[in-house]
Formats: C-alpha cells, structure tokens, sequence
C-alpha cells in the first residue's frame, strides 16, 4: 500500500507516495524527476545507481523508501550544477573521464563520499573506494586522474 | 563521383548537397548533421570540431544533429570505426564547400575579393575596406544551395587552431551534473512505463500465463501477450517492475534449447559442420582449400591453437526506448547503432510503410557493438501498439541484457608456421573457426527476421539463416590475414552455420581472436628462434607507421624485458586494424602470483596512429577504453551456460574488470598532420589481448593460448609446467 514518505534530499523537503519497499532509485527518477542515479544491475553490482545516505555511500536500487526517510540524501544532482560545478565535476570533465558517461554520476558521488573522509587519497584508495562501480568503457585510469584533480583543488 | 568525375570522400558520395549537411540558422548557430550516431565513441564531438574549424566559428556555436532518419543522411550503421571516416571526412569537405560558399557570397556582399578575406568566429571581415558581414546575415536560416564538388580544399592542417587539441566532449556537462543526457532519461508527456517477460531460455514456448491477475495489478495499463512474447505497461516504473515479476512468476513455458558444452566450445566449433574458405588479401574466396604443406629449407615448424569464449557487450546501461504509436505513425526514440536499418526492419515486422517510421537516435550507454538495441526498439513499438497515443518507455532489465544480447562468437585460430635458419618465416598458415558475426537487423520479411521479439510473437518468424561473409575484412576473417611480410600466406576461414548461442558483431569482430593468435604466435615464434620478440616483429614488417607505433610502445614501457620466469613480466603486440585502418601496439606488464594464478596488469601503454588527429582525447579514449576492455575479456569474461540456459545472468555471473583491476593505460599518439583519419575504436582489443598474453609467458614461462586466463588456469597451466606449488 503505498504511504507518503518525507524525504531530505539535497538538502531540501521533499515528499514521495509509494510503497515503502519501492527501492529509492524509482521515486528519484520518477516523481522527483532526478535523472542522474541510473538503473544498472538493480541488485547492487554496478554502482550506476548511488547516492549518499547521512554521507554514506549508498546503492539506491535497493535502498527502500522506508529506509531513505531516516537519512539525509544526497544525489549528483546535490553536488553541483551546470552553473556551479563542484571540482569533481569538473575534473571529470577535464580529464575527459568517461567515453559514454553512464557510470559519472554513480562515480562522482561514490568518490565525494571518499573525499569527504580522506582529503588527500591515492590511486589505491581511490581504486578500493570505487571497487563497487562498474564502467564498462574503460575509463579507469582516467577516473582516478580526476578524483586526484579534484583533491587538490579543493585542497585548503 | 560527383558530376565533374571527383571521387568525394566518405558519405558525402553518398549524398553530396552542403544543405543535407550543415546549415547557418538565424540565431547564430550552426546546424551540423551526421548520420553516424554516439555511442560513447565520441563522434558528436569529434564532428564538431571539425565543422568548427573548417568553417571558423567557436565550437560554442555547433549544434550536432544526429542519427534522426529523415533529417540526416542514411549512412547505415555505426560500427566497424567507420565514424571518422565516413562522417568525418564527408564533414571536412562539405564543411569547407560551405565557408567557401560564405566567402563567396561575404566578397560580393562587402564588394572586395573573396581571398583578402579573413574570418573570425563567423564574421567576415575586409581589412582593406574596414567592412564586415557575418555568416548569420549573409545565410542566417537560409538552406546552402547546391552539391559539394570536391574543388575546395579544406584548411591546410599547418594551420589548424581546434583540430588535434583535447576537447571537452560536447554534451559532457548533463553527464557530469546527472542532468538528462540517455535514452533511459527521456522524459514526456504522458510516458508510461513497460516490461517484457522473457523466455528461460532460446526457442522456449509459452504454455500458460496468468495475464488476468496482472491485468488487474496496481497501475497496470495493458498487459501484451502474443505467442510467446509477453509484455506490460503501466503507470509508472515500479508498478511495471512488480507486474513483470507478477506475471513471469505465473509464466510456464516448455524449453527445448540444446546447447553445446560451454568448456569443448572449441571442439564443437571444429567437429561441427562448416564451409571452408580461403581468405586472400583479407577477402574469402568461394575457391577450394589448399593443405598445410612444410616448405623446404625449414628449420623449425610450430603449431598452435588458440580460443575465445562467447563475450558479451554487457552495455553499462541495459538497453532502452521509448515508442509511440499515433495515427498510424510509428516515432521510436532508440540507442539504435543503425536509425535507417532499424526503421526497414522494423517496417516489416510492425506492416508499415518505411515512411510511417522515425527513428530518433538518443544515446544510450557506452555500445561495443550489436546489443539489446535494436531488440528493445521492436519491444517498445510493440507495447506501443497496444496502447495508442501514449509514449512507452520500455528498460531492458540487467538479466533481460545479460541473457539476450547476442554475443561475440567463441572462435578457434590455429597457426602453423615455418622459420628458416635465420630465423625468418617462410611459410605461414592461419585456420579459423566461427559462427556468425553478422546479426543486425535486415529488412523483416513475412518469414524472416532479426529482431528478438518476431521469433516468439505471432506470427513467429524465424532467425534468417547465417552465411559465410564473403566481404574483404570483414566478420571472422577481419584481421586474419596478416600485416607482416610474410613470403606466403595460407588463410583459412571455417564458417560453422549453426548458432547454439545467438552471435552478431562485438567489437573488432575477428579481429581480436586473429590478433590474439597471430601476436602470440609470433612471440612463439621469436622464442623459437631465439630472437627479442620485438627485433622478430620488426624483422617482419617493413610498414614504417606500423614500426613506429610498435617502437613507441616499447620504448614506453621500458624494453627489454628481463629473461622468461621472474614472475613479472612485459609484452608487446601489435595490429594494423582491419588492415587499413588505425595502427595501434600495445605493451603491458604483469605480475603473476605463482600460488594462486592472479595476473596482476601493472602497467600497460598503448601507441597509436590514426592520421590526423582530430579529437586527442576522444581518440586516447578509445584507443586507453579498447586496452581495458580488452584485458577484462581476456582475465576474466565467458559467458557462462548450462544444456539448456545461459547462466551469465548479472554481473556476478559475468565479472567485468573493477577498479582495483585496472591499471593505468598510458597513450601515446603518433599524429600525422593531413593524412587521412584511420578509424581506432576498434584498434587496441587484439593487441590489448595479445600483449597480456606475451607478458605472461615472459614472467613466467607459461603460454596461455585459452581465453579467459582465470587464476584457476593459469595455475593449472603453471603445475602442468612445473612452476608454481
Ligand atoms: S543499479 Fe544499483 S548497483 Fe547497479
Ligand atoms: S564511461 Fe561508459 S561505462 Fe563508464
């Protein structure tokens, strides 16, 4: 039966009607009309789909509405905009990160998540943080580039 | 040809009007049409870039109109790195056709002579007279009249500003702020959601479904049920997910599927029944087989056989579209590699006219080559028949992708070759075996189709019946005939007919097995005659781009390795793709772990040469994605299946490289300032394989010629070798 949930994402109210065992993933792309989580897997193996939850990495193809209201989320959409690129955002621009882009979001907010914790992270930390996102182009190398650029950016 | 007898480059012999390819709008902007589409391959940009500085305005002002039929050329299918080459090239002259047309128009408009001109992001300028017009006032939303001619010579490279630099890629910042940037993003009014319930497995009927209790399901509009295909739509996309399951779980089918043992694919591929051909100069004669036959003066003969697995895409994004059907309209918005062939296919499947088709190509996720593309764009118009007047969008699910995609075919390469005393070849031989590589959509006939759906639904049609491929470089046989100088080569390719596993083009096609084959072979061969694996390659080839880029790579990565068995180790690779397209090395280096089989790629460089470069890091991308890939094909990917099913359902079932997997590519460009572009996005999988190869048997002794090298074979190989514990 679906309920109305009170959500926080992005730092605004934001309310949703739908079951409570509906994975988060469907009321972000559906009602509140926020693209950038992308379906994958849907059963958390590709990583296309997170966003963070209370600063968490979280697989929102599985995190259900019930489980989301308790948390602060946080999506691609949060991190920045085309007017204010977060430097993440940018360096994956720079670095030209991704060849289709399907896996950029997921990357973004899985790596904000990592820079949030550990400000100056090396490939191999970068490399573990991102081992549950998939990209099948084969942007690797690059990816890292660009989680690296944008801790020195933001660097004090 | 164009009337004056000039050969026009790429598509625009196909269609040579400046107005089917770039138009000058009102509002400042310039309208570049293309009828190649992206996928993930970087062409928007790349065409940009070129019409950018043909015509000399700011890339800001491109508009990219891609892949829409009936506004765009037909160019057919993106796929075989044909982009730059066909679009591209036809892009570069019909561009500067047009700024010619501008000059001309701007000399009379300023009254000066046409060459004191100069221009600057469209604005026309005459220092003499201290005048200026732009190109906005002189053709601003009027169509270009007329043909390009082939008499205008685009700029000379020297002078190039864009062309060759690195390009933030054009629609990069929606895919950075997660803004709508694919197919499974387009919004609508009124889009309502659809699933489709697939068979267990291939040829599978359905017995009984319990429709009605789906039907009456929350949110549920329509559930489609013909012959054994099954699909519903509903409200939104959580209510078609749980009325899918609903209605798979009611589902009873009736399997008969019989597949071969996926660990003696090999053998299944030789002992079946397939037609031999030799290939000449990379075209298969319908001619009879000559035998392998050991020429005088040989020193040595090696033999050797080496395999793949089936492969799947296994697209990041499972495949999507989104249909409408209206008054008698059919509007397909697909991530389609083919908008043209798709709407013929699609016309016969669905009884419509090819002109009640549109195909409006939207991105999809990074495509390899013939995916769940054009399957999910029969699906979507078929949900979409049943509701009328209302847009479907219809996703793949991951399993939908994994199980029904069809795959690279699993391939057998044997070589068999002669060294004289000096330790050059002088006989060589290469057998392949194969299924089909070609399973893209043909026009649909009342009995024949390509498409998924039309061998379930009513009326059932069947899968065309695979040929041999007769075409120069093309499905098995791409790449089979070698690049080096070679005093004698006998090419044989052996169709197998029959397809167990449903196979159509992955990317490179046979050129990844043929070059895994030919550049382990001739490390095989360089060990044999005790020759530096690098020394016998360029020994054996005179082609001085192909030794540049070979010299690049190894340079890069530090070359000479150290003696075999140190467990670390380095190789090298090379190919020319297709044998007329890009040239591309690549060296790796790896550490093998001796007690449980992990190949560890350390390191790996790729050098490439493309002609002139255009977009550089579209180009590095593909050419550093092609290693990636291709090093998850060979560590770890087979499509895996049982008698009956493919069991490659997910991404457990079928692990991809990781992150902590992947090593950093270094790319090493060889420009070459106004040759012509050679196509790359297929150029550095063969090698990429070949070289992980090479570097293992360098660290370690032991030559793995079976693909996957997953840790439990190698170690099998290692003991059978006596190394390891
Ligand atoms: S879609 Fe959520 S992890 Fe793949
Ligand atoms: S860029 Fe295509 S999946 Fe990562």
């Amino acid at each position: 039966m679906a309920e109305t949930f009170n959500l926080r994402i992005n730092g605004a109210a934001r309310q949703v009607v739908g079951d409570p065992d509906m994975p988060l993933l469907y009321a972000l792309r559906g009602p509140l009309g926020l693209l950038g989580a992308k379906y994958g897997c849907g059963s958390e193996q590709c990583g296309s789909c997170s966003v963070l939850l209370d600063g968490e990495r979280a697989f929102s193809c599985k995190i259900t509405l019930a489980q989301a209201a308790a948390s602060d989320i946080l999506t691609i959409e949060g991190i920045g905009t085309e007017g204010n690129l977060h430097p993440l955002q940018s360096a994956f621009m720079e670095e030209h990160a991704f060849q289709c882009g399907y896996c950029t979001p997921g990357l973004i907010v899985t790596a904000k998540a990592l820079l949030d914790q550990n400000p100056d992270p090396d490939d191999a930390a970068i490399a573990t943080a991102l081992r549950d996102n998939l990209c099948r182009c084969g942007s690797h190398g690059r990816v890292i580039a660009a989680v690296k650029r944008a801790a020195k950016e933001l660097a004090p | 040809m164009n009337g004056n007898g000039k050969k026009l480059p790429g598509s625009l012999a196909k269609d040579a009007r400046i107005a089917s390819w770039v138009a000058i709008e009102a509002d400042g902007t310039v309208t570049v049409r293309t009828g190649k589409v992206e996928i993930g391959q970087g062409i928007r940009t790349a065409v940009a870039m070129i019409a950018a500085e043909e015509l000399d305005v700011a890339m800001a002002r491109i508009r990219v109109v891609s892949g829409i039929t009936g506004e765009v050329v037909d160019e057919g299918v993106t796929s075989g790195s044909g982009s730059m080459e066909q679009t591209g090239r036809a892009l570069r002259q019909v561009t500067a056709e047009a700024r010619a047309a501008l000059m001309a128009k701007a000399a009379a408009h300023l009254g000066v002579d046409a060459a004191t001109l100069e221009v600057e992001d469209g604005t026309v300028r005459s220092p003499a007279t201290n005048s200026q017009v732009t190109y906005w006032e002189l053709q601003g939303g009027q169509a270009f009249v007329g043909e390009a001619t082939g008499a205008v010579a685009p700029k000379d490279p020297a002078s190039y500003t864009l062309v060759g630099k690195r390009m933030v890629e054009i629609d990069a910042v929606a895919k950075v702020t997660g803004g709508a940037a694919f197919i499974h993003d387009l919004a609508m009014d009124g889009l309502v959601h659809g699933r489709v319930v697939r068979p267990p497995s291939q040829g599978a009927k359905l017995l009984s479904v319990d429709a009605a209790a789906a039907r009456r399901l929350e949110g549920v509009i329509e559930v489609v049920e013909s012959g054994s295909f099954l699909g519903i739509v509903a409200t939104d996309e959580w209510q078609a997910i749980k009325a899918r399951d609903a209605l798979a779980l009611s589902a009873q089918w009736e399997e008969s599927a019989r597949l071969p043992d996926e660990d003696n694919i090999s053998a299944w591929l030789i002992d079946n029944e397939s037609a031999a051909h030799p290939v000449i100069d990379g075209t298969p004669q319908d001619a009879p087989v000559s035998a392998i036959a050991v020429p005088e003066g040989a020193a040595k003969t090696l033999e050797a056989s080496y395999t793949r697995p089936y492969h799947m895409h296994a697209s990041l994004g499972p495949s999507a579209a989104v249909a409408l059907f209206a008054d008698g309209r059919l509007t397909v918005h697909s991530p389609s590699q083919g908008p043209y062939p798709l709407a013929r296919a699609l016309a016969g499947s669905l009884g419509l006219e090819n002109d009640a088709i549109t195909i409006i190509h939207v991105q999809g996720a990074g495509c390899y080559g013939h995916n769940g593309a054009d399957d999910v764009s029969l699906d979507a118009a078929l949900l979409a028949q049943a509701v009328p007047g209302r847009p479907v969008r219809l996703q793949w699910t991951r399993a939908d992708e994994h199980l029904w995609e069809p795959y690279g075919p699993a391939m057998v390469v044997m070589t068999n070759a002669s060294l004289d005393n000096d330790g050059k070849i002088i006989d060589w031989n290469l057998d392949l075996w194969s299924t089909t590589h070609q399973g893209r959509p043909r026009p649909t006939t009342a009995t024949h189709s390509s498409l998924l759906a039309d061998w379930y639904r009513e009326p059932v049609r069947a899968r065309p019946v695979a040929k041999p491929n007769f075409s120069n470089e093309s499905g098995a046989h791409r790449n089979a005939w070698s690049t080096y100088d070679l005093p004698r080569q006998r090419v044989v390719s052996h169709f197998v007919a029959k397809t167990p596993l449903r196979t159509s083009s992955f990317r490179g096609l046979g050129n990844y097995a043929n070059i895994f084959a030919i550049e382990s072979f001739m490390d095989e061969l360089a060990q044999a005659a005790g020759i530096d694996p690098l020394e016998f390659r360029l020994a054996h080839l005179g082609d001085e781009r192909g030794r540049a880029v070979l010299n690049a790579a190894a340079e890069a990565i530090g070359w000479p390795p150290g003696g075999p068995g140190s467990g670390t180790g380095k190789g090298i690779a090379f190919n020319r793709y297709k044998n007329a397209k890009a040239y591309a090395a690549v060296a790796m280096e790896v550490e093998v772990n001796e007690e449980n089989g992990e190949i560890i790629v350390k390191r790996a460089v790729v050098a490439g040469d493309a002609g002139q470069v255009v977009s550089a890091d579209g180009l590095a991308c593909q050419l550093e994605g092609g290693v990636i890939q291709a090093i998850s094909w060979t560590l770890k990917e087979r499509v895996r299946f049982g008698p009956q099913r493919v069991t490659s359902a997910d991404w457990e079932s079928y692990p991809i490289l990781t992150f902590t997997e992947a090593p950093m590519v270094e790319c090493i460009l060889l420009n070459q300032p106004g040759l012509p572009y050679l196509g790359a996005g297929e150029g550095s999988q063969g090698p990429g394989g070949a070289a992980l190869a090479n570097a293992v048997f360098n660290a370690t002794g032991v030559r793995l010629r079976e693909i996957p090298f997953t840790p439990e074979r190698v170690k099998r190989m290692m003991v059978a070798a006596g190394r390891g514990p």
